[in-house]
């Protein structure tokens, strides 16, 4: 019945203020030891103060080969940014 | 896809690398990029792995606390490097189990330098200086390797390195200060981990053979006589510093060139210890392969202990 550990993806928050970033990956058994493999693997020297893991099967991600689709929308709603508003030059603080 | 569209990808690829633009795991990438990338930092995570073997043999027979608690930690460090790199490797699609079964086959490689014994508290001084030195002079350039998985970890293996490597010259530093005996025990490490050290870079620039695609791809930024020559150039002095000799009656500064000239490199006694006829290489891959194989039964039972939770788990929401 041998089962390998699963793949888990680790975030870590550097300090309160901040929001988790995405530090890696490792296995482990179960979350519990994901998190207690997360502190020894990423975070030897103080480099967080919280850590989520999550299993890697459970992300979802979007495929590169898309991008055209899912970003180029952006980028000819322009009126989106505020240099595409016209504003006379005495106008300050705007 | 046909083979003009693979091609013109292709085209595109390289252009975006040339443009340092970094390739992310699940981007396009052309087969040859993805094998040679499984490659190179499998290779490299198998070193750090299979590193930690030869100074492990001193940890309980360190001469103080302070040493031993330095040297647990760097051994523990170099596991961590071992993981990051893993788990790099495992974006390009291969699993963690088969990485290790190329290493523990035999398969797969790892650096010659770890196939080399530590027979005295000195060679642990010698190792963190000179190994780890020449490790970090290989790595650096590695921070901006063209795909990002690679790319960050060495960034955070090389923040980490250089404890390592100033702890080992604190120990040779102490040994030179102390005894003859112990002033002795610091030249005779530097007289056996000196030349394999030169060769941690690999062939001469005649005899590399993937040197160019390597650079294009970013996994080389100098070639490995370039760098040879650069660790050479600033280990000396410190050797110097030390009191201690470098074993190489060629060696002279060359105040034309401004680099140091040095002797000739043993390439036959390389070539012997990549092809497996070194002083450990057996005695490593044993080791290696026996923890690998009595950790099997914890293994099963941390997996048998989660789906048992996990039952209990389902089993109570319903
Ligand atoms: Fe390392
Ligand atoms: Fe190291």
């Amino acid at each position: 019945m041998k089962k390998d550990w699963p793949l888990w993806e680790v975030f870590v928050r550097s300090k309160n203020g901040l929001e988790h970033r995405h530090f890696g990956s490792l296995h482990a058994a179960d979350a519990e030891m994901a998190l207690e493999n997360a502190r020894d693997v990423y975070t030897r020297r103080n480099e967080g103060v919280s850590i989520w893991v999550v299993e890697s099967k459970y992300i979802t991600a979007s495929n590169p080969a898309d991008n055209g689709e899912l970003f180029e929308p952006a980028q000819d709603k322009i009126y989106r940014h505020p240099t595409f508003y016209d504003l006379p030059d005495e106008v300050k603080h705007m | 896809m046909s083979e003009k569209e693979v091609k013109n990808l292709d085209a595109i690829f390289e252009a975006r690398i040339a443009r340092d633009e970094k390739i992310e795991p699940k981007d396009w990438m052309p087969e040859k990029y993805r094998q040679t990338h499984i490659r190179q930092i499998s290779q490299h995570a198998h070193s750090e792995i299979v590193g930690m073997l030869p100074e492990g043999n001193w940890i309980t027979r360190a001469p103080s606390l302070r040493r031993k608690a330095a040297l647990l930690a760097k051994v523990q460090d170099e596991a961590g490097h071992g993981l990051y790199l893993y788990s790099a490797c495992e974006t390009l699609g291969i699993s963690r189990e088969e990485l290790y079964e190329q290493l523990h086959s035999g398969k797969a490689k790892y650096s010659s330098i770890f196939n080399y014994p530590t027979v005295t508290w000195a060679d642990i001084g010698a190792i963190g200086w000179l190994v780890d030195g020449a490790a970090i002079i290989n790595q650096v350039p590695l921070c901006n390797t063209s795909f990002g998985p690679y790319a960050r970890a060495m960034v955070r293996v090389c923040k980490e390195e250089s404890f390592h490597q100033r702890q080992g010259y604190e120990i040779m530093l102490t040994l030179c200060k102390g005894t003859p005996e112990q002033k002795a025990m610091a030249q005779d490490a530097l007289n056996r981990w000196w030349w394999p050290s030169l060769m941690m870079f690999g062939p001469t620039d005649a005899e590399s053979t993937h040197t160019e695609q390597s650079m294009k791809w970013k996994l080389k930024r100098k070639t490995n006589d370039e760098l040879r020559q650069q660790f050479i150039d600033q280990t000396v002095p410190q050797a110097d510093i030390l009191g201690i000799t470098v074993p190489d009656p060629d060696l002279k500064f060359n105040e034309e060139t401004g680099h140091y000239d040095f002797g000739e490199i043993d390439w036959d006694e390389f070539w012997q210890v990549v092809k497996g006829h070194g002083p450990c290489n057996k005695q490593r891959l044993e080791a290696r392969v026996s923890a690998w194989e009595r950790g099997a039964w914890v293994r099963d039972a941390a997996m048998a202990y989660a789906d048992k939770q996990q039952t209990k788990k389902v089993a109570k929401a319903s």
